[in-house]
């Protein structure tokens, strides 16, 4: 569905609204969500820093523990959060993940922000929205809006975890 | 994983994903905000048939920290003391709502017998049975041990080639059996070292050299770690040795052999110490004293223990 132009269009696309909305990289911080939003978030800060000639923060949110269907899945390890030394307080912060579909991710991280500090405003940029929201939650910055059924899974692959850069859709 | 019963039955795979589990808990409690939601609605029962504060505390905040419901029940003047059976015991705990039962007791396989009957569905955490295990307790020295040989590099890795001396009442001590499976699943060398009368008949066949000595194991193993055991009081008037001085003597841990040892080797004790008896001041209070780090990676350790087995599908 999407190819490694298209990726990184989009990703080009979304560097420079993230910098036209929060009106510079002053008090920027981007967060990814393990795992594949750890690498869009790299690529994203580094984007960012070439256009406006700037250092932006980046940093990792693990929301394993916050989440609210431990019950219902594989116990899975977490994995490490890491944030900026300057931490997130005061800041805009942006969420990064690679798909947003029911929403319980994000309101986890939410809940896992809020654990670490108080920014000033959290932003959510996604690579792929595929819809079927369960929550009230809507992305500010998407790459691609890709209607899906929820019988369906969408596949992101990254240079940096997998070796190729695509989007897929199965099923 | 559904119970943690023993480390003999961890395979190293699961005993670095619990090491690395803790690491994220460690990590976690370094935050203003030390508190999870992760466990919030689950209760957690302590059951101890057997005195312990550290422990139990221990367990009581690795629980909080993950917003369960916390009941300690100490044994001593309750209802078991009238004569109920563990059977029922358990039984009447799980009819108040528990999905984690910590249990302690004198008997060894007394967390198995409950974990594998069928009486109950929660998950069955041992605390510490008779002369059996401690798998929390060595999974928290093998953590600290970890963190202080690969430090922030140490996610995934075991304990390759690391050589540990075990000193102390082999015979009675769950911490010492529990710590040999751990250490050796994760690949470390361990020499166990103290009094014939206190080592355990059928050693021979346990995965470790033994040393009646403690200095010729001091100047041959060069340990990376050393580990004392405490001496339980009791067991001083047992006649397993002639009197407490010659113990501290033979196999304490005195200013003179701290001074031995190589120059990294780290010192651990499980605790309560017995000082100037198995450990000199000098050496538990030196910087290479892990005394301290093992009691904050006790909460996190735990963190991960419940974690692992109160969560996942069917837990």
């Amino acid at each position: 569905m999407l190819h490694r132009a298209d990726v990184t269009r989009a990703l080009t696309r979304i560097a420079h609204e993230i910098l036209e909305s929060a009106r510079g990289p002053e008090n920027l911080v981007l967060l990814g969500i393990p795992t594949r939003g750890v690498e869009l978030a790299n690529r994203l800060a580094a984007l960012i820093g070439e256009f406006s000639d700037a250092d932006i923060p980046v940093g990792s949110l693990d929301v394993t523990l916050y989440r609210d269907d431990l019950d219902r899945q594989p116990t899975r390890g977490p994995a490490p959060t890491l944030i900026p030394s300057g931490g997130i307080d005061g800041a805009t912060v942006v969420l990064v993940d690679d798909v947003l579909y029911s929403g319980r991710t994000i309101r986890a991280a939410l809940d896992a922000i809020a654990d670490v500090g108080r920014p000033a405003a959290v932003r959510l940029a996604v690579l792929v929205d595929r819809g079927h929201r369960e929550l009230p939650i809507r992305p500010d910055f998407v790459g691609k809006n890709l209607p899906s059924s929820s019988s369906e899974r969408v596949n992101v692959r990254l240079d940096g975890n997998d070796g190729v850069e695509e989007v897929t859709i199965e099923g | 994983m559904r119970h943690l019963l023993s480390t003999k039955d961890l395979s190293r795979d699961e005993a670095v994903h619990v090491l690395d589990v803790t690491e994220d808990m460690a990590a976690t409690q370094l935050r203003e905000v030390k508190k999870l939601p992760t466990l919030r609605g689950k209760t957690v029962v302590n059951l101890f048939f057997e005195d312990s504060t550290r422990t139990r505390i221990s367990f009581e905040a690795a629980a909080k920290r993950l917003s369960a419901d916390v009941i300690s029940f100490a044994a001593k003047g309750s209802s078991v003391s009238k004569g109920e059976s563990l059977q029922d015991t358990a039984q009447t705990l799980e009819a108040i709502g528990a999905d984690v039962i910590v249990l302690r007791h004198p008997a060894s396989g007394a967390p198995a017998v409950l974990a594998e009957s069928g009486w109950i569905a929660a998950s069955v955490l041992n605390a510490g049975d008779g002369t059996h295990e401690h798998p929390t307790q060595a999974l928290l020295d093998a953590f600290t041990l970890r963190r202080r040989i690969h430090g922030d590099g140490s996610r995934g890795r075991g304990l390759d080639g690391v050589r540990v001396l075990v000193v102390g009442d082999i015979l009675h001590s769950r911490v010492a059996r529990s710590n040999l499976w751990l250490l050796t699943t994760l690949g470390a060398e361990v020499t166990l070292v103290g009094p014939p009368t206190l080592m355990p008949f059928g050693i021979g066949d346990w995965p470790a050299t033994v040393s009646y000595d403690l200095d010729a194991a001091i100047a041959e193993v060069r340990p990376d770690a050393i580990m004392m055991l405490r001496v339980q009081r009791e067991r001083m008037s047992d006649a397993f040795f002639p009197s407490a001085r010659e113990y501290s003597t033979l196999w304490g841990l005195s200013a003179t052999r701290f001074a031995a040892l190589p120059e990294t080797c780290v010192v651990m004790h499980p605790g309560p110490m017995n000082r100037g008896f198995e450990i000199a001041s000098v050496a538990a209070d030196s910087p290479r004293s892990t005394v301290l780090e093992q009691v904050t990676a006790g909460v996190s350790t735990r963190m991960a223990a419940l974690y692992l087995t109160a969560t996942g599908a069917g837990a």
